[in-house]
């Protein structure tokens, strides 16, 4: 159902109460702007992370400001930091219990593919166990490499064929 | 003479196994592996080092006899002193040590980690379990035949083994490992930059 709203800018004189656009549009449009993380801070990319979520970067003015620490209640599961081997099991565990539609974003040389650590004890990247669709680079990177990198996340949202999508499942 | 001195003069006196270690900084003694628990008890009970600062491994090499040996550094928190003890396993493909957990309950989690990296079994340790690596990590990753880079294995969920299909692998060193070796390299040469690019500060950009 749409209801009016006088805060977006379209002219209820001309137009009525009705706004006529593509369900892809405003699906992506919901998703795009409230996507709640899931901090998997594992190493001292956790402390950007922090501080992307604190008033000087302020994550919040991309909709992404609500930590998540149930992964049910998580769109975009930030993998910040050294996925060992004994963790990534962990990992992939909580990435199964967030619910669909849901992204990864490896955070920083670690999780993107071992970074310094090519040892017997770190997995060579996050994307061997998991679907990444945005990598940040920087060892760790600076907060506005992550605000960039939900941005672009948002951006690759927007253009997913989600009514189809949701039609066909 | 410190007194740290006088309680491995006493050690050596008591126990006629025992014998000096060369060390630069800490008095430190070497110690047959039977006398091991009644040494580190009369280190603690009476000669006053109370705090087990630290257990560790050492593995001189594959061949080497003896190949183990497990070193403590007992610390007197009244005195601000430590001494070092080093004892030798028996056996060079089963090492074994009794445990130092009934003398210092500390010492649980740090023989679990010498457990871990060389294999060597503490009798007597109330649960001897990996600490670092996973359970069933059939490596002991400090071993002297142990690559820099690590030995396929199973990873520990099957679950997650059967979903994405991935593994524990020997890691990739892109022309690692960049450490520099007795000696001395010139770590200009040997870092990553010096092989990826085709400047540094050796060798000057080219004009344009």
């Amino acid at each position: 159902m749409v209801t009016s709203n006088s805060e977006l800018a379209y002219n209820s004189k001309i137009e009525g109460e009705v706004i006529v656009s593509r369900a892809d549009a405003v699906i992506n449009w919901i998703r795009s702007n409230s996507m709640w993380p899931m901090p998997m801070g594992l190493a001292c990319c956790a402390i950007e992370l922090m501080a992307v979520g604190a008033s000087r970067f302020d994550i919040a003015r991309f909709g992404a400001e609500v930590m998540r620490f149930s992964p049910k209640q998580a769109d975009v599961m930030i993998v910040a930091g050294t996925v060992t081997y004994k963790m990534s099991s962990a990992v992939r565990r909580i990435y199964d219990q967030m619910l669909a539609p849901k992204w990864v974003i490896a955070m920083g040389a670690c999780a993107s593919t071992g970074g310094m650590y090519r040892s017997y004890a770190v997995l060579q990247g996050v994307d061997r166990i998991l679907p990444v669709d945005v990598y940040v680079s920087g060892c760790p990177p600076r907060p506005e490499a992550l605000l960039d990198a939900l941005v672009k996340l948002q951006e690759k949202v927007k253009r997913e064929p989600s009514a189809s999508k949701l039609l066909s499942a | 003479m410190p007194a740290a001195l006088d309680a491995v003069a006493a050690i050596k006196g008591r126990w006629a196994g025992v014998t000096d270690r060369a060390s630069l900084d800490h008095p430190a003694v070497n110690v047959p592996a039977p006398d091991l628990q009644a040494v580190l008890r009369a280190l603690k009970e009476e000669q006053g080092f109370d705090m087990l600062s630290d257990v560790t491994g050492v593995d001189w090499a594959v061949g080497a006899r003896p190949r183990f040996t497990v070193v403590y550094h007992v610390f007197s928190t009244e005195r601000h002193e430590y001494v070092r003890v080093a004892s030798d396993c028996a056996d060079d493909a089963l090492p074994e040590m009794p445990s130092a957990v009934g003398l210092w309950p500390g010492a649980d989690w740090h023989e679990r980690e010498v457990f871990d990296m060389f294999g060597i079994r503490f009798a007597g340790h109330p649960d001897l379990r990996r600490i670092l690596m996973w359970d069933g990590y059939p490596h002991f990753p400090l071993r002297k035949d142990f690559p820099l880079a690590g030995i396929e294995a199973e990873l520990p969920d099957a679950e997650v083994v059967a979903e994405t299909k991935t593994g524990a692998i020997a890691a990739p060193m892109m022309g690692g490992p960049f450490v520099a070796p007795e000696g001395g390299i010139n770590m200009a040469d040997a870092e990553p930059r010096a092989k990826d690019e085709s400047w540094s500060e050796r060798r000057p950009k080219p004009d344009a």
